[in-house]
């Protein structure tokens, strides 16, 4: 634990070096580290910008070791706060400037979505893309033919296809070049667009060949409630998120196997190494979760049960190791969605007479009463568990997650994006503070959160099972 | 703030891809690990379980069977004692009875020798008062014999009256 608070304080206090270093440069020239035009920053010109807030004699006096220092806790993996230096400011070919103030609100949702590279501070690595548009087919390839920079923005296009925020896009006029097509750089970026309903809606625009292309967004099933919709692409890629659960899956299995072997093994021995630690956890989910719930049809449930409470246990503790991505894969209503459908499969499925009998036709109630009230009132409790379920997890793993975004981001509200190095100081230390113990409640939440779901599915396949008992 | 409410929130969209995904995934590792680890880990568990309650129960078992051998042996150790204090008892009863009797026996004896002694000794003396009434006789005979030889003249009337005379010596 003392390691761990040690190395979180070096690396905040390299983050504030690193900013105050900082002062006064364009964001381009964080780029560096990881690029390898690196090489020489005195002779460098980038085509069609203007840096002439450039400053790059700083960036001999420090080394890479303070680039690392980018990464903020989990979230803030590139520098925002660099942006905003006014007249460093880049603006491509067509009339766009490239950045926006630094926002934290924003900063945090875009750490917190899912993303078609992994980003670990400043490297990021390609992933897999399997993208589908209906007339075009599928296009599959890897992400790193994005080259994405810092902001998951891809200075290539491939096959129509771009990388904006992390996410791919695609640029749905045929006008538009298929092949990789090099775009350079800020030529992707993010407007903000008024919608028919007087509000403003984020759209990703490309620039090539000095004209501007809006690009779709994936295809979304939230109907267009939550700024979604269908759309003409379809993404199936291995995301970010798809990525940190094979690895929680591979893992957990190589984990629960091996003690499975383990006990084979040391039939009528007492447990050592990992079973030790592992089989309390197994056991409190077995005998405080699965029997009192289940009474004596435990044994049916108890795998499924196990899967749902160590799979998102798995995943909430992943996506707060620091400085590995900080994946939000819990966070993400996809996924919660998933685990409540099959809890809601799972308890319907198995409901007997008794608790359909209870559901639809309650007895012992008036039948006006039933017709009008209870049963559909039922009915629609039916649809509501899972529901609460899929949002009970999402926003508890998200808040967590963006709190610690947005405790780091503010270290950039008060510093002012690098213009007023000393209060960003102070509030590095107070941030530090504060996300140190938001990250121990997360734990806290990581486990009471996979046993709360794990504990209501119980529940409810525990009503669904229960026998008559009259 | 309006701005911040509509940025790219994209977490509350549901995605088809991540939908897709999370689904294989996860019903690969629900019944994946069902097969091979989550069944085989309850099952073990519960054949522990009930290893260790057979074992404690052994145990118990053991501890009572001891307590009952304890017992057992104890009371053997109180019978043996107590047939030892009868044995014991029985010996020195027989002891005194042997004592008994053969003080009885001796006395019997004793008293029955004293009595042939005596009877021996009054036989002797019987004799001997005999052999000596037989010697004064004679001696008497002998005398008077000799007094009547010189004082009467036949032997006849001699001897009858000596003979009268003995008789009423007997008498004594």
């Amino acid at each position: 634990m003392r390691k761990y608070i040690l190395s979180l304080c070096c690396i905040f206090c390299l983050s504030v070096f690193a900013l105050a270093q900082h002062d006064g440069h364009n964001h381009d020239g964080h780029n560096h580290a990881k690029k390898t035009q690196a090489t020489d920053h005195q002779g460098h010109n980038h085509d069609g910008h203007d840096h002439a807030g450039h400053n790059h004699g700083n960036h001999e006096g420090h080394d890479h070791g303070s680039h690392a220092g980018h990464n903020h806790g989990n979230h803030a993996g590139h520098d925002h706060g660099a942006h905003s230096n006014g007249e460093g400011h880049a603006t491509n070919a067509c009339g766009h400037g490239g950045h926006h103030e630094f926002n934290p609100g924003e900063a945090a949702f875009h750490h917190i979505s899912d993303q078609n590279i992994y980003s670990i501070g400043p490297f990021s690595f390609p992933l897999p893309c399997f993208l589908y548009a209906s007339g075009k087919g599928w296009d599959v390839f890897s992400s790193g033919r994005f080259d994405a920079d810092s902001h998951g923005n891809g200075e290539k296009a491939y096959n129509q296809y771009i990388l904006c925020e992390g996410s791919a896009r695609r640029v749905q006029d045929a006008s538009f070049p298929t092949g990789e097509i090099d775009l350079g750089h800020h030529a992707v970026y993010t407007k903000k667009l008024p919608t028919d309903k007087g509000k403003t809606k984020e759209y990703a625009f490309v620039c090539y060949n000095g004209k501007e292309w809006q690009a779709d967004s994936k295809s979304t099933a939230d109907a267009g409630m939550f700024g979604g919709g269908i759309t003409s692409f379809y993404d199936f890629s291995i995301t970010k998120n798809v990525l940190t659960m094979m690895l929680v899956f591979l893992f957990l299995a190589w984990v629960f196997i091996s003690m499975a072997k383990s006990y084979k093994k040391r039939r009528g021995m007492a447990p050592t190494g990992i079973t030790n630690f592992i089989e309390p956890i197994f056991i409190f989910i077995q005998d405080e979760v699965a029997k009192p719930f289940l009474g004596h049809k435990w044994q049916k449930y108890l795998p499924f049960l196990q899967s749902i409470f160590f799979f998102i246990l798995g995943l909430n503790l992943f996506g707060q190791i620091p400085f590995f991505g900080g994946s939000n894969v819990t966070g993400n209503l996809s996924f919660t969605l998933v685990l409540a459908i099959l809890a809601f499969l799972v308890t319907n499925l198995s409901g007997n007479k008794h608790y359909w009998g209870h559901t639809l036709w309650m007895p012992g109630v008036p039948p006006l009463l039933k017709i009008l009230v209870i049963t559909p009132v039922e009915i629609l409790g039916l649809f509501i568990k899972p529901i609460t379920l899929t949002l009970r997890l999402f926003a508890n793993i998200t808040a967590g997650h963006m709190v610690i975004a947005i405790f780091v981001g503010l270290i950039f509200v008060f510093g002012q994006s690098g213009a007023n190095p000393g209060a960003a100081y102070g509030t590095a230390v107070g941030s530090t503070i504060l996300t140190m113990f938001m990250m121990a409640i997360e734990l806290l939440v990581a486990f009471i959160q996979a046993f709360v779901f794990t504990i209501l599915t119980a529940s409810y396949i525990g009503a669904a099972v229960e026998e008559a008992h009259h | 703030m309006n701005y911040i409410l509509l940025a790219d929130f994209s977490v509350i969209r549901p995605d088809f891809g991540l939908f897709f995904w999370t689904s294989v995934i996860f019903i690969l590792f629900w019944l994946l690990m069902a097969k091979f680890a989550f069944k085989p880990i309850a099952d073990a568990l519960l054949e522990r379980q009930s290893d260790i309650q057979d074992s404690l129960d052994e145990a118990k078992k053991a501890r009572e069977d001891m307590a009952n051998l304890k017992a057992e042996n104890q009371e053997l150790l109180r019978q043996a004692q107590e047939e030892r204090v009868a044995i014991l008892k029985e010996a020195k009863e027989a002891k005194d009875a042997i004592i008994n009797e053969a003080k009885t026996t001796a006395k019997t004896e004793a008293s029955k020798i004293v009595a042939n002694a005596k009877e021996q000794i009054n036989n002797q003396r019987m004799a001997a008062v005999v052999d000596m009434k037989n010697q004064a006789g004679k001696m008497a005979i002998d005398i008077a014999e000799k007094m009547l030889k010189s004082e009467l003249a036949g032997e006849a009337a001699s001897e009858s009256f000596v003979q009268k005379l003995i008789s009423e010596a007997k008498l004594n």
